[in-house]
């Protein structure tokens, strides 16, 4: 990829990291992940993955619908990264494909972390990506709550130095 | 067969092709699939303040995902225009349950007598929406994943972190369910 820094013929300064190569293939980055969210969006409304009450049906063990769901999702993606593995595949940009290992620490911000996120998901019936899906199905009120999710994400950022890892 | 995509999809048709994202990101440039990134991107990119979990190339590792997020948007939106908003076919034993906590019309994703604007000013309203929210960002960015980033993405790559996040993401599911649901009705 070619990358240049000096003056634009409009006169603007650019510099390195935001060459016009770049800027492209970081557009052409953010339209493919726009798609894939897109379809990622049309999966989880014909799901019903992202109603609060399947979310009900789960946490109430009364259908196995949300299981299923999740089960064989992840069933699938173990199968899949099994294969990349086997192959060597390689990602599109020509790097090796790498999952790297999530660090354990303490193992508390796991649990204490995944709690606090459980009893949000039960209130809300959302989970981070059915926030969005869930304000694209028309319910605008979830707005407010991924407005909510957002003071939640600073405030953890916030008080992270505090917080055991 | 139009009928059949335009109903709901049942769970051994979503579940797999859910997981399909996950090769499918990992090929198109190495990204794991998760949406907790997004929030966290997003408070980069608007206010980091002086805070250093903020102070990231979010261009580089965070943008891709709130693409990701807004086009989850956008697909339901497409999704909703298409076939409407669907409603689940609730099993009885949840009717009857969430009937007591006062949700007698199931009716569309979510409902109307908890999540509305309307109902922000109950107590109920504002614990579901505005607390339940807070929660699910301060958790999920705790944790390190959410649903997808641990649920789908960490157990398929068997990771023990994310199994730990699993069982404290259902703990807490079934505790705020049992417990604090009724509680605030």
């Amino acid at each position: 990829m070619t990358t240049f820094s000096g003056s634009m013929p409009n006169g603007s300064t650019v510099s390195e990291a935001d060459g016009p190569a770049h800027a492209r293939s970081r557009a052409v980055e953010t339209l493919t992940y726009l798609a894939v969210g897109a379809a990622f969006g049309i999966v989880v409304v014909k799901t019903e993955v992202i109603s609060w009450y399947r979310i009900q049906e789960m946490f109430r063990f009364q259908s196995f619908h949300m299981y299923g769901v999740l089960g064989s999702a992840m069933v699938t993606a173990m199968i899949s990264l099994e294969i990349l593995k086997r192959t060597g595949a390689r990602a599109l940009t020509g790097e090796p494909i790498v999952v790297p290992p999530k660090h354990l620490g303490t193992g508390s911000r796991y649990w204490i972390g995944g709690m606090i996120f459980g009893v949000g998901w039960a209130l809300t019936g959302a989970c981070p990506g059915p926030l969005f899906a869930l304000i694209g199905s028309g319910a605008t009120v979830y707005i407010a709550v991924g407005l909510a999710a957002l003071v939640g994400t600073w405030t953890y950022g916030f008080l992270r130095p505090h917080l055991t890892h | 067969m139009w009928r059949t995509i335009a109903g709901p999809w049942p769970w051994y048709v979503g579940g797999p092709l859910i997981g399909l994202f996950v090769p499918l990101l990992l090929l198109l440039g190495n990204r794991q699939l998760g949406l907790s990134g997004s929030l966290r991107a997003i408070c980069a990119a608007v206010v980091p303040g002086r805070v250093e979990f903020f102070r990231y190339d979010w261009k580089t590792s965070g943008l891709w995902n709130i693409a990701l997020a807004i086009g989850l948007l956008l697909g339901a939106a497409l999704a909703v225009a298409i076939s409407g908003v669907p409603t689940p076919a609730l099993a009885q034993p949840t009717r009857d349950a969430i009937a007591r906590l006062g949700v007698t019309n199931v009716s569309g994703l979510v409902p109307s007598e908890i999540f509305s604007w309307h109902a922000m000013l109950t107590a109920r309203g504002a614990t579901c929406m505005l607390g339940g929210g807070f929660l699910v960002g301060f958790g999920s960015s705790y944790a390190g994943g959410c649903t997808s980033g641990h649920g789908v993405m960490g157990l398929a790559a068997r990771q023990i972190p994310s199994l730990i996040a699993v069982c404290g993401i259902f703990a807490g599911g079934v505790l705020a369910t049992f417990f604090l649901l009724p509680a605030i009705h």
